[in-house]
């Protein structure tokens, strides 16, 4: 059985030109393969990382869904805002470490605007718990004098060309164009964050007291006819806010949360809803992971096509090694002998193609491993990464087993046939 | 008298039922130590005989039975794996041409029967390598030959090759198809030495297949197949 083993690889390794051709084309599809299979565990890291270190996301009550798409996301809008008073209520829970508000609802050329308080810096975490990291100037003050400043997402600086200095207006609501502005108000921009890979990248981050000052002027979303109160009066206001979108707290001890949650669902004042980040972004990624699973399918075909190549190539080589079986046949193989040698060879195929496959990706993730962190926010592992690609590459072999099953047939027909004496 | 190595009786095999036999034996047998010239001109059921005689083939009727040490053996009583094993145990092949397999070595090639057959591994001795390289120089190929790719050897040589193979773990029949009819005449000579003065050295019995019969006088006992097979002298004469 070694022997017919090393048989198979010198005969394989015969005809290395074509059999090349196919294992080329096979270690592509298992790059592909592979490769989307890591971006996807890649992918969801990231997004369910979107928010880490955060116990509890509260907010008016809605869906968690919704919630975690508002407040996490900037995608859609609030129902209904919290109190300032709750805030200040669940602030005060001893088990609550921190709690840091979320005010949205403007926007600035179509990214986000979020209000909130300069713990927001201090608190928030993405990824394996990375706190956020400026790349260029500071954050927000949070005092009265600095209540114009603002602090910019990494996507909001590349694409709108923005650095330190720059004054920007915003503009009440979500969206496009044609919506009012702060004209009167413009911010300036004292700090730049380091990319992410988040939602946060897409963010101009503002203080609360900035959202009710721009806001003073305004009601039931239009400015107020005839009142205009210029930047420099609206210290003399009360910027206390009066409500927020949703608010991020962290717990003393992960233990308390369950107990945390219920409290707030049960909270006397309004109806809140508290969720665990982790479980609705989970159940997020369910909606939304229908694309990755179709993205899966369809690389899992292009590993059978490069599978049906490798069976078109084996299957057209058998024709001129029938004088070979014949040699086989008189010294003694069975077409069982035959039927192994053609598999085997298949299969060599196959895991050559895997392994080729795996090296070309890991060469992949290794180089634009880095530029995709960056960017997307997307950690590629070099190496094996997810326990879901041993059953792809298992897949992967066994398809090639079962298809090299094909040729073996065929040549055991043939062997059969010829006997001794192929009829060439 | 001796019991004959191989004894065929009313063997009658056809490829499909709906034609007639190919062949038809009466009574066939090879004694231990025969040299047999088999005069076999094409359409007279050559290769049939062969893939009968070495159990790739079965008869529907009649049987081959092969008697090593006293001990004959029924080939179609046999299951189709040991039929498999009981050829290469037994029988030493030399075809036409392309004995050879390309992506082996002249050495590799040689031992393919031992790899196939423990009882020809044990017999080539306690080296088998050795063994093949002693089998290649007896048959007047250089040392320096061994290591090369087959594809480089001459046709002359290639059949030296297969000679060795055939003869290797010392088979008690070697059956060779028309060896000889890619060579030219005085290479022919020089093989047809070679081959009997082996196939003596190591016991073995010859049938040598070939529609040249100048090369009968080489042998013991020459058998015409299109007289021994009833079916071939049948299609010969529906042909005249």
């Amino acid at each position: 059985m070694k022997y017919l083993f090393r048989l198979a690889l010198a005969s394989a390794w015969n005809r290395r030109t074509t059999l090349g051709l196919t294992v080329m084309a096979i270690a592509l599809s298992v790059t592909m393969l592979l490769g989307v299979e890591r971006a996807r565990v890649a992918a969801r890291e990231g997004f369910e990382q979107s928010v880490s270190g955060t116990d509890l996301v509260i907010g008016a009550r809605t869906s968690p869904v919704q919630l975690m798409l508002y407040a996490v996301f900037r995608l859609g809008e609030a129902t209904n805002n919290v109190r300032w008073s709750s805030f200040e209520a669940i602030a005060a829970n001893p088990a609550v470490a921190w709690a840091v508000p979320v005010s949205l609802g403007d926007s600035h050329k179509g990214f986000a605007v979020l209000g909130t308080s300069t713990g927001y810096f201090e608190h928030f975490r993405y990824g394996y718990r990375k706190p956020l990291t400026l790349s260029a100037g500071r954050a927000f003050s949070g005092t009265l004098d600095g209540v114009f400043e603002a602090v910019i997402g990494a996507d909001v600086a590349d694409s709108l060309h923005y650095g330190l200095g720059q004054h920007i207006t915003l503009s009440h609501g979500a969206g496009g164009p044609g919506l009012a502005e702060h004209a009167d108000k413009p911010f300036t921009v004292v700090g730049v964050l380091a990319r992410t890979g988040t939602p946060v990248d897409r963010t101009v981050h503002i203080s609360l007291e900035a959202i009710e000052a721009i806001h003073l002027d305004w009601q039931a979303g239009a400015p107020i006819p005839g009142l205009v109160i210029p930047p420099e009066y609206v210290r003399k206001f009360d910027l206390k806010p009066k409500t927020i979108t949703a608010m991020l707290v962290g717990l003393k001890s992960r233990g308390a949360v369950f107990k945390v949650q219920r409290d707030v669902n049960e909270f006397a004042a309004e109806p809140l809803l508290a969720v665990l980040p982790g479980v609705a972004l989970d159940q997020l990624w369910r909606v939304v992971g229908v694309a990755e699973r179709t993205l899966l399918a369809v690389s899992a075909m292009i590993v059978v096509i490069g599978l049906a190549g490798m069976v078109a190539v084996v299957l057209a080589s058998l024709n001129e090694r029938r004088r070979e079986l014949a040699i086989l046949r008189s010294v003694g193989a069975g077409p069982r002998h035959i039927a192994t040698l053609v598999v085997a060879e298949s299969v060599a195929a196959t895991v050559a193609g895997s392994a080729l496959g795996l090296a070309l990706l890991a060469v992949v993730a290794l180089f634009a491993g880095p530029w995709l962190e960056s960017n997307f926010g997307m950690t590629i592992h070099a190496w094996v990464a997810s326990s879901g690609e041993w059953p792809l590459l298992g897949g992967v072999l066994l398809a090639g087993l079962l298809a090299g099953a094909i040729p073996a047939w065929r040549a055991c027909r043939l062997a059969l046939a010829d006997g001794l004496s192929p009829r060439l | 008298m001796q019991q004959p190595l191989v004894s065929v009786d009313e063997l009658r095999f056809r490829w499909n039922r709906n034609q007639p036999p190919c062949v038809d034996i009466e009574h066939f047998e090879v004694h231990a130590g025969e040299r047999i010239f088999v005069h076999g001109p094409s359409g007279s059921g050559k290769s049939t005989l062969l893939g009968l005689l070495g159990g790739v083939l079965v008869a529907e009727h009649g049987q081959v039975s092969i008697a090593i040490d006293g001990q004959a053996t029924e080939l179609e009583a046999l299951g189709s794996a040991a039929r498999d094993r009981f050829r290469v145990d037994h029988i030493g092949f030399v075809f036409q041409q392309f004995n050879l397999i390309p992506y082996l070595s002249v050495l590799d090639n040689v031992l393919l029967p031992c790899r196939f057959s423990a009882r020809r591994n044990q017999k080539a001795g306690p080296t088998p390598q050795a063994e093949a390289r002693r089998l290649l120089r007896a048959l007047d190929l250089a040392p320096e030959l061994t290591e090369r790719p087959v594809t480089q050897l001459s046709v002359g040589q290639q059949q030296r090759v297969a000679v060795a193979r055939a003869l290797i773990g010392r088979p008690e029949i070697v059956i060779a198809d028309e060896p000889t009819s890619a060579l030219d005449a005085q290479r022919q000579d020089r093989f047809l030495d070679l081959l009997l003065q082996e196939c003596a050295a190591s016991n073995a019995s010859l049938l040598f297949v070939s529609h040249d019969r100048r090369l009968a006088s080489h042998f013991t006992r020459e058998v015409a197949l299109h007289e021994l097979n009833r079916a071939a002298s049948v299609v010969e004469e529906a042909a005249s």
